[in-house]
């Protein structure tokens, strides 16, 4: 059984139809991403796998997305857990202006996961060493998050969400604000945490995509044209559209 | 031409904000020197501690202690009503109602800030004063309480606006990052929202404590203005604003008790710019993040 079933999905800004009829599977240890031109719904479809898009005032929806078979759009559904599990990596990094230390056991307070001081000292550690932060940091933790330069509060954003033991994670652009030495070692970072976690990627740089991802999904105005194998999206798509935006005929 | 109208301008721009500045300087010159006189014939430790203020007594009482812990029961009880229910309010405005509800809510708290101190004195004195004698069951209700709750009210719209700004200004981003690990929406304001707009929220209510300990007429007419030390906030006092706006009129320009009233006054200059000071210093802290 795939993982993520989205179903019919439909997402409404007020009375702008930003999501049409979205089907997609989504599969378990993997990296997803999806692609598209600026404004074809990617981050939005993105957004709703964890309902942060409740937020958003206007936004109605429709369709089911079922996450190991249950839909998340049920009224039984409580947001809070389903955030803690889906967890979630925002395109500018969005460190809290508090220590680093109290960044990563945040996500660990509030969902009470243990208020032991020896087990939150672990599971900081365990996070920040995820995202190979450790040991730059592990002398500074009290220091201000602020502090730390944009790749590294990407990262720690990234062992933030680690904390607090996702099965999903989501990332949306995480790299858009970086430089590319930068965006490469979050690269990496990425393809080592797809052993553990189920990964979904919004992205508008193709070669990213083509380099860290194993499945693909192409949106355009709202709509999914074509999901499949990274590979095949990018050598051998089957729909006209697919084929001119990774060619880099619009977009 | 154009370049001489620049020159005008600038000039006229540049005496205006010079201005504001030299008349506080003179004020605080003024205050200072009457004050300096006073002390070098009354002492300065005699005038802040001295037990009793009877200007008319033979010999001559200035201890301003009473009128001292007179303005610092009212501000104290003004701050545990208008601080708890200032910040609420805040939150309420900014974290929880539509925009719509916002802007009506806004633009009413606003208004409270246009009520004239005299009205609100007067509201006190015909409805809360006798609600107060007979719900605490005391000889008058012309207490420090009194004044406290109504003082509350013109510290209000200073809190209520400032620290509603102040978290408004948490950026979108904080939020939804709390949000996305999980947590309520409570807990994001608690432990980031309000972490995070704690600076301006202190200086919010510095601002609040300064318009309170300043104001007069308010106090002048629902306190009581009875100047001996009071032991709870149910008792009337007098306040160092309402002492001076009582007796100015009536000294001779230049005596030993228009001199003390001098003295009440930088003594309030003084408290009211530390206070403001402070609430600078956490302004300021604020816009470094």
């Amino acid at each position: 059984m795939s993982k993520i079933e989205i179903k019919n999905f439909n997402l409404y800004y007020t009375n702008f139809h930003a999501l049409k009829d979205i089907n997609i599977n989504i599969e378990d240890r993997r990296i997803t991403t999806i692609i598209g031109p600026s404004g074809c719904g990617k981050s939005t479809l993105l957004r709703s796998i964890n309902r942060i898009n409740d937020i958003t005032e206007g936004v109605r929806t429709s369709g089911e997305i079922n996450i190991y078979g249950e839909n998340i759009y049920d009224n039984r559904t409580n947001v809070d857990t389903l955030r803690r599990n889906v967890g979630m990596v925002f395109q500018r990094p969005n460190p809290f202006p508090i220590s680093i230390y109290e960044n990563v056991a945040f996500g660990l307070r509030v969902n009470r996961i243990s208020s032991n001081k020896n087990v939150i000292n672990e599971i900081i550690e365990k996070s920040l060493k995820a995202v190979l932060l450790w040991d730059s940091i592990k002398d500074k933790l009290r220091k201000s998050a602020l502090s730390l330069t944009l790749e590294e509060q990407q990262r720690l954003c990234i062992a933030r969400v680690i904390a607090v033991a996702p099965h999903i994670i989501l990332l949306d652009e995480p790299c858009s604000s970086l430089d590319p030495v930068a965006i490469r070692k979050i690269e990496e970072l990425m393809i080592q945490l797809k052993d553990r976690y189920t990964i979904i990627i919004v992205t508008h740089n193709m070669q990213q995509a083509a380099r860290v991802s194993n499945d693909t999904a192409f949106m355009l105005f709202g709509e999914l044209i074509e999901f499949d194998r990274t590979e095949k999206i990018f050598t051998n798509p089957s729909k006209k559209e697919t084929e001119d935006y990774v060619s880099g005929r619009f977009g | 031409m154009g370049k001489i109208v620049d020159t005008v301008v600038e000039k006229i721009v540049f005496l205006c904000g010079i201005l504001s500045v030299i008349f506080v300087i003179l004020i605080f010159g003024f205050l200072f020197i009457e004050s300096f006189a006073f002390f070098k014939n009354f002492g300065i430790l005699k005038f802040i501690f001295g037990r009793y203020w009877c200007p008319n007594s033979e010999p001559v009482l200035f201890g301003i202690f009473s009128l001292l812990m007179g303005s610092f029961f009212v501000t104290l009880g003004a701050c545990l009503i208008a601080v708890p229910v200032g910040v609420m309010t805040a939150l309420y405005i900014s974290e929880v109602v539509n925009k719509s509800v916002r802007d009506i809510l806004k633009f009413l708290v606003e208004l409270m800030a246009a009520i004239p101190s005299v009205v609100i004195g007067f509201i006190g004195m015909i409805i809360l004063v006798p609600c107060v004698r007979k719900l605490f069951n005391i000889p008058t209700g012309l207490t420090a309480f009194s004044g406290s709750v109504m003082l509350a009210f013109m510290a209000m719209p200073t809190i209520v606006t400032i620290s509603e700004d102040a978290i408004r200004s948490v950026p979108w981003q904080y939020r939804e990052g709390a949000l996305a690990l999980g947590a309520t929406k409570w807990q994001t304001v608690r432990r980031i929202v309000l972490k995070t707009a704690r600076p301006a929220i202190i200086a919010a209510i510095m601002l609040g404590i300064g318009r309170v300990i300043g104001e007069t007429m308010t106090v002048m007419m629902i306190t009581g203005n009875s100047s001996r030390i009071p032991h709870s906030i149910f008792e009337p006092v007098r306040t160092m604003t309402a002492v001076i706006a009582a007796e100015m009129g009536e000294t001779v320009n230049g005596s030993m008790h228009y001199r003390a009233l001098f003295s009440i006054g930088l003594m309030l200059f003084l408290i009211t710019f530390t206070i403001n000071f402070v609430a600078d210093l956490f302004l300021g802290k604020n816009k470094n993040k």
